[in-house]
């Protein structure tokens, strides 16, 4: 039998470590879901991982999934590390989306170089300000934010349904729930020709590099990481949970709602009911993958733009199940949070003598006796 | 006593990644001895005792106990040996009786033996512990909590009690009858290991010490035999500096608290009532008092983490700041050591040098415009790492990886070296060895004659007699008026600390119906 011991400091290298057995575990088991499933798990394996990264499209894809995800994810993790609970990332990313494409839509047909700054502006408020209200809600009444954020994304997503069905709808669309298609001067600039990436991913990695700066060189996220790892130390030194509690809402739902404004601006280019895909959620599996670091959220993201693209391709080369991206992202998250527990405790056979001198001594002994 | 050994430990070594915690210890415990393991800090001292225990396994060398090989692979199979461990730190339910803790700390065969609470009250009775099988513990003092672990040991009929520093949150009464129980158990037979570094005590009670440095066996005494400084020589290996007060002429108030009122936010806490005094330059005021007096509420208030209704009920230089945060105090020039070293003083997980951040981060140049200067930052933890001897690997290291001596060593030196007017400390050389403890009062008594005015809050009366200008004791949340140390006995604080409480309560009770 083994047993686990408590590691007296937690391990340094299985920190970094993890994230890497997690992603074998996953391997190992989606070879035993599609073994079971019948399907031929190295085909579909190579399909999941391998293809997507050996077309010019599809690593084009990768970036276009990638970057709203390493935007939220950075957002989140800087929260996360305080200890401030923002799992309504989607909600502020469907805000987000709302914000800025009215403004462009305000703009109709009109436009200039000044549009889309002002969306990405408007996108980012509105992420904030649907962020303030979980935030408003704990500092004021000591509401669990945990569940206020998560709430209003179902909010955040019925408002958007109920404006493409009325207010933004199309005049000229019959009657789809749809908005009008965003004007030129309202879409994002493409990163690589002849793809659907675009300059979202940049502004996706200069978060992440401002996130490591704001962490680990500015006394306000030092205040954040203190507030996370001893709250009693944060009001020792005088920190202000209240502000260090706004001051992550408001980073992690501005970026989160410019990530929605990416979305619509970027590959979807109108405002859909169907926008919020799930990106919000998906991202928190990418901050704690990523071990909240900036740096590790940009790996992290990536993997995860790469099994949504994987998923895909395996669900139509291989009629495999559309559910086929969420139970592989499932995975990936059990197995590394269970793994995790290989950083504060390490496994020993229970039972083994740990004293290698003292039990022989004590087999001398005892026939003596 | 007989000479055959109850326990015997022979060529014992234990190794943590990069440190030699215990290297080749011999020594044996006889029957019916109160044997001590004396050390410094990182001695190696908790080491050991968890190994006899079953926490930890020795990685080579033989335990022989009552004469048949010994190896508990868990402190479980120390117990059924008939092995008993009071920890410093308590492992009860505040919100559970003493009944119930008691039942969940025995295995279920014992627990299962006859009627539990009739038991606690024989035992008790026994020997001289009263304890109320019902009462909850949140409502018992500590020396009573203290009660309720022996005797949950006693339960178990131990051959040898294991008891890690049990008089550090004790009034001097208390430790008398603590030490009269230990006499008493010693007497039938039970053997005690005991573990502590205040000397007086070790010589007043024990029969045998083991002395141990660095986690080597240096030399073994009848502590009787000898004085308190020629143990503590043995035990740091070297002349031992005490440093001595003199009497200096006190300056103007600097720090003033007056009519000091607050409703403590723990369950189990304790509500300051009306507390006033002041501290001038030059002076060390000495708070002494029991744990769980109001001393972490007085801290919390005199740091500001809870802000006063009233500004002028904490005064500096005249200045009331009584409405101010931590930061506004720390940029009058106030500083703060809080007992608890990690988690409150620091971040566990976090470096030396990020930790220096914490308190002295917006005052100087450690982050200049809210911008971490690591090289400012640790060039200022080198700076404590050197000025109070600091054993660490580097400022690199996490506060966590320190021995608890060493990371109050670097708290204090983070606090002192900031120069401050007002240093207001709890239990300053807590957990801190002599050698240690003496550098600490010595920039204490330095800081105070450049004309800062310190507080000192502490459990350790001779820490106090030494340091202290004026003593003050605090009981039940009521602080008592200060006088000189010159005019104080152990006794008379003794008194004020354990007796007059009560009557404080009895009075506040009667006042409240």
């Amino acid at each position: 039998m083994f047993k686990l011991v408590p590691r007296r400091e937690p391990n340094a290298p299985m920190l970094y470590a993890t994230p890497f057995i997690a992603v074998a575990l996953t391997l190992i088991a989606g070879f035993g879901l599609f073994t079971i499933l019948g399907k031929d798990p190295v085909q579909a394996m190579g399909l999941i991982f391998i293809k997507p990264l050996a077309s010019y499209n599809s690593l084009a894809e990768l970036l276009v999934k990638g970057a709203p995800l390493i935007l939220i994810g950075v957002g989140l993790s800087i929260g996360f590390r305080a200890g401030v609970w923002n799992i309504g990332a989607e909600g502020q990313f469907t805000i987000g989306a709302i914000c800025g494409g009215s403004v462009a839509l305000g703009f109709y047909p009109g436009g200039g170089f000044w549009l889309l700054p002002l969306m990405a502006l408007a996108g980012a408020l509105g992420g904030m300000a649907w962020a303030a209200i979980p935030a408003l809600l704990r500092t004021k009444f000591h509401a669990n934010e945990i569940l206020v954020s998560l709430m209003l994304t179902y909010v955040a997503t019925l408002l958007l349904g109920f404006l493409v069905h009325g207010a933004l709808r199309d005049p000229d669309g019959f009657n789809f729930p749809e908005s009008r298609l965003f004007q030129d001067d309202a879409l994002l600039p493409k990163l690589l020709p002849g793809s659907r990436a675009n300059i979202g991913f940049l502004v996706a990695l200069f978060a992440a590099a401002a996130a490591y700066v704001y962490l680990e060189r500015l006394m306000l996220g030092f205040q954040a990481r203190v507030l996370g790892q001893a709250p009693r130390a944060a009001r020792f030194a005088g920190y202000s949970e209240r502000r260090i509690v706004w001051s992550s809402f408001m980073i992690s739902g501005g970026l989160a709602g410019l990530a929605g404004l990416f979305e619509a601006a970027g590959p979807v280019g109108q405002l859909v009911p169907s926008l919020p895909v799930g990106y919000g959620f998906t991202a928190i599996i990418v901050a704690f993958l990523g071990r909240l670091h900036p740096v590790g959220v940009v790996f992290a993201g990536m993997l995860m733009a790469l099994t949504y693209i994987g998923g895909e391709t395996a669900q139509i080369e291989m009629s495999l199940p559309s559910a086929t991206t969420g139970v592989f992202q499932g995975m990936l998250l059990f197995f590394l949070l269970a793994s995790d527990v290989l950083v504060n405790f390490r496994i020993v056979r229970a039972g083994k003598p740990l004293a290698p001198a003292s039990a022989p001594a004590a087999a001398r002994l005892t026939p003596a006796a | 006593m007989t000479d055959a050994p109850i326990l015997k430990l022979q060529g014992v070594t234990k190794t943590f990644p990069g440190v030699i915690a215990n290297d080749n210890v011999s020594f044996a415990v006889g029957e019916g001895e109160i044997h001590a393991l004396l050390g410094e800090n990182g001695a190696g001292k908790s080491t050991l005792v968890k190994m006899i225990y079953g926490v930890q396994k020795p990685d080579s060398g033989e335990m022989t106990f009552r004469g048949k090989p010994y190896a508990p692979a868990r402190p479980f199979d120390a117990r059924a040996e008939g092995v008993g461990m009071v920890f410093q730190h308590f492992s009860l339910f505040e919100t559970l009786t003493v009944h119930e803790n008691i039942a969940l700390g025995l295995s279920k065969a014992e627990a299962a033996r006859g009627d539990l609470r009739r038991r606690i009250i024989d035992v008790s009775a026994a020997y001289g512990l009263k304890v109320d099988p019902a009462r909850l513990v949140g409502t018992l003092s500590v020396g009573e909590r203290q009660r309720v672990e022996i005797v949950r040991c006693l339960l178990t009929g131990p051959k040898l009690l294991i008891m890690d520093e049990p008089t550090s949150v004790l009034t001097p009464q208390e430790v008398g009858v603590l030490f009269q129980t230990l006499r008493r158990l010693a007497s039938e037979g039970c053997s005690i290991l005991y573990i502590s570094h205040k000397l007086e005590e070790i010589r007043s009670l024990c029969d045998r010490a083991t002395v141990l440095r660095g986690g080597r066996v240096v030399g073994s005494c009848d502590p009787g035999q000898e004085t308190t400084r020629s143990l503590a020589e043995m035990m740091i290996g070297a002349t031992l500096n005490t440093p001595r007060r003199e009497p200096v002429e006190p300056g103007a108030i600097r720090l003033q608290v007056a009519e000091l009122s607050l409703t403590s936010d723990e369950q189990f806490g304790v509500d300051l009532e009306n507390v006033s005094f002041n501290v001038r330059a030059g002076e060390i005021l000495g708070v002494a008092g029991v744990a769980g007096n109001g001393q972490t509420e007085l801290m919390e208030a005199l740091i500001g983490e809870r802000t006063l209704r009233f500004p002028r009920q904490i005064q500096l230089d005249g200045v009331p700041i009584g409405h101010e945060g931590p930061k506004a105090r720390r940029s009058r020039g106030m500083c703060f050591a809080p007992e608890e070293r990690l988690g409150h003083a620091s971040v566990p997980g976090m470096s030396l040098w990020e930790n220096t951040l914490l308190s002295a981060g917006a005052s100087n140049d450690l982050a200049p415009g809210g911008i971490i200067s690591i090289a400012n930052a640790s060039r200022f933890a080198g700076e404590i790492v050197g000025a109070l001897n600091v054993k660490t690997a580097s400022v690199r290291s996490a506060a966590r990886s320190l021995s608890g001596g060493n990371l109050q060593k670097f708290i204090m030196g983070r606090e002192i070296l900031q120069n401050p007017k007002v240093l207001i400390a709890s239990q300053p050389t807590w957990g801190v060895d002599a050698g240690a403890a003496a550098a600490i009062h010595r920039v204490l008594l330095e800081l105070a004659k450049s004309g800062a005015a310190v507080l000192i809050i502490s459990q350790d009366l001779d820490e106090l007699f030494t340091i202290s200008t004026r003593i003050s004791v605090i009981a039940g949340g009521h602080l008592f008026a200060s006088q000189p140390t010159e005019e104080l006995t152990v006794e008379t604080l003794g008194l004020a600390m354990g007796g007059r409480s009560k009557e404080i309560r009895a009075a506040r009770e009667a006042a409240h119906v």
